[in-house]
């Protein structure tokens, strides 16, 4: 061995190192942001590694280095705007959009090498290796080019771009999706068979097929499909290291991979479905609705936002629970400022965060945060279950299927065994909501109807504004 | 590395990742996914690994720079969009009494 490949390796292990305690450190609250940046170290030393190995071996013709300033330039500087100006409500869309693109690298890679194969490389190939080049090229194809179609429409989906076709709640769907993954395997076979030409065949349809996956899947399930593609885009670069034949390629890829598969898995469990439910249930309030969805409410008390404001006065325990339509509604800023009066006031106020709220797992954390709530008044499910029986006020925003006490009491129901915020053992519940229309499970709320819960229609934000004036008018916070 | 080494070092790979996330905290499964997401851009070292072997072959150097480009565009502005999202965990609560 002579120096530059020792280097490289040192180097290498030293990466595969630091990305290991990176993702190890990213699930700890103290370390996260160090690990963060220690992952990305990690990634410009595996950079430097590389580099420094061809300067000092091949050498890097200078043609080869104007092609990676403009496209290292270009790509780094669309990536740091973005995640710069994106509000932190569309953060799953963009976690989306940069999966995509890993993905849209891998395919290309594959791509360029099946379409000019670099001299000397696969010419005097034996027969094996060369088998496995072919395999290579084609999962790391194929799976970039589901990554990238299917989290560009998760995106659009979830940006409103994209509404679900009516045909793909159909059975039409499943088997439109059989004839892109059989027309997959033709290709894929072909193309090892030696027929170069069935490359585009397995990029058109493995495209399709990404498309055809995702469109039908409900918003509120995209972020587990969102956390799937972003495991494939692992598997898809550790594909891309056997092509180019790069261990550290193949350990962060399946690093990542792994882990991205089991954060999908405790996403799933969150929400009481499994991953096949996911991928192939299609949307789930198109099935409820037809089904068990359509119970009528008998006893809805609704009330005026003064009403609610007397009876927040008066408590000394305020349960928040936040959900989906208070990000929608981005209202985040607006229940701090009434939780602050309220803690001004010497009222106990504490957030309760289900596994599942927001639009992806962690992601009310993260709007909280941005609106300054103290870390420690979010607490998890199981943690504040227990003090619900203590609580005077428990204000649910934008949530339903969270605080949907079905889910203990009707075996009967879709909701049966999912873990659920114990809202309704508290003294006073309001519900703000715009109107009865159902949750993304398209299930009846059972807390509607009990008669400790009060409905205060309208807008989470108009409705927390209008808040902020009563708790004023009554004098709430200015002791 | 002969093909089979590769495949260990897949296997490897994959049951450290397994392992590596054991318990997280529902607060960090937003940003460990999207900083996870960053590093799958690794396969910028296979567009890098791309373009240094094309020589001449202009072609092959622009899928390689696109590539790179895509890539670098993942890890980037994952890396970024995490960092923000952890600098809000870490703020100290500015009101409190």
């Amino acid at each position: 061995m002579n120096l530059p490949v020792i280097i490289k390796f040192v180097i290498d292990l030293l990466a595969v190192l630091l990305l290991a305690l990176g993702i190890k450190g990213l699930s700890k609250v103290k370390s996260a942001r160090d690990a963060n940046r220690l992952a990305a170290f990690a990634m410009s030393l595996s950079v430097v590694g590389l580099l420094s190995y061809y300067l000092g071996t091949s050498g890097i013709p200078i043609q080869s280095w104007i092609w990676i300033i403009i496209g290292s330039i270009v790509g780094s500087l669309f990536g740091a705007i973005l995640a710069k100006k994106v509000p932190m409500t569309s953060m799953p869309e963009t976690v989306a959009l940069f999966n995509g693109c890993g993905g849209m690298s891998s395919l290309l890679v594959a791509l360029g090498v099946a379409i000019f194969p670099i001299s000397n490389s696969l010419e005097n190939l034996d027969f094996f290796k060369s088998l496995i080049n072919e395999v290579s090229i084609s999962v790391s194809i194929f799976v970039g080019a589901i990554t990238f179609t299917g989290s560009i429409v998760a995106m659009a989906k979830l940006q409103g771009w994209l509404s679900t076709p009516g045909w793909t709640q159909s059975k039409v769907r499943h088997f439109v999706n059989i004839v892109f993954g059989v027309a997959s395997l033709i290709a894929f076979f072909d193309l090892i068979n030696g027929n170069s030409s069935s490359i585009w065949l397995l990029v058109i349809v493995s495209s399709l097929l990404g498309i055809g996956v995702t469109l039908p899947i409900g918003g509120a399930d995209m972020p587990v499909v969102i956390s799937l593609l972003n495991s494939y885009s692992g598997i898809a670069a550790a594909a891309a290291g056997f092509v180019v034949d790069s261990q550290l390629l193949i350990v962060a890829g399946a690093m990542v991979g792994a882990a991205g598969l089991i954060l999908t898995q405790v996403m799933c469990k969150g929400m009481n479905r499994s991953l096949v439910s996911v991928l192939f249930g299609g949307s789930l309030s198109a099935q409820n609705k037809a089904s068990s969805g359509s119970g009528e409410y008998t006893n809805i008390t609704s009330c005026s936002v003064e009403e609610c404001a007397l009876t927040l006065e008066a408590a000394n325990k305020v349960i928040i629970v936040p959900g989906y339509g208070l990000a929608v509604a981005q209202a985040q800023h607006t229940l701090r400022e009434v939780t602050k009066k309220l803690e001004q006031n010497g009222i106990e106020v504490v957030y309760a965060i289900h596994p599942v709220a927001g639009r992806m797992p962690g992601h009310m954390n993260v709007l909280l945060a941005e609106a300054d709530v103290p870390y420690e008044q979010l607490k998890e499910m199981d943690v504040v279950n227990p003090d619900f029986p203590a609580t005077d006020v428990v204000l649910v925003l934008g949530a339903n299927d969270v605080v949907n006490p079905q889910a203990k009491n009707d075996s009967s129901s879709p909701l049966y065994g999912m873990p659920v915020l114990d809202v309704q053992e508290a003294r006073t519940v309001f519900v703000i909501k715009r109107g009865m229309s159902a949750g993304y499970s398209g299930i009846k709320n059972d807390l509607f109807d009990l008669p400790n819960t009060s409905m205060v229609f309208g807008d989470a934000k108009k409705v927390l504004n209008d808040l902020i004036g009563e708790l004023k008018d009554l004098g709430v916070g200015e002791k | 590395m002969s093909f089979i080494s590769l495949l260990w070092v897949l296997l490897l790979g994959s049951l450290l990742g397994l392992e590596l996330i054991g318990k997280v905290p529902p607060t960090l499964h937003t940003p460990l996914m999207s900083g996870a997401n960053a590093i799958s851009g690794i396969t910028m070292l296979a567009a890098l690994t791309l373009i240094v072997k094309a020589g001449e072959n202009l072609p092959l150097l622009i899928i390689g720079s696109v590539s790179l480009g895509f890539a670098l565009f993942n890890v980037v502005g994952g890396f970024f969009v995490t960092d923000r999202m952890l600098a809000m965990f870490s703020r100290k609560p500015s009101n409190k009494k």
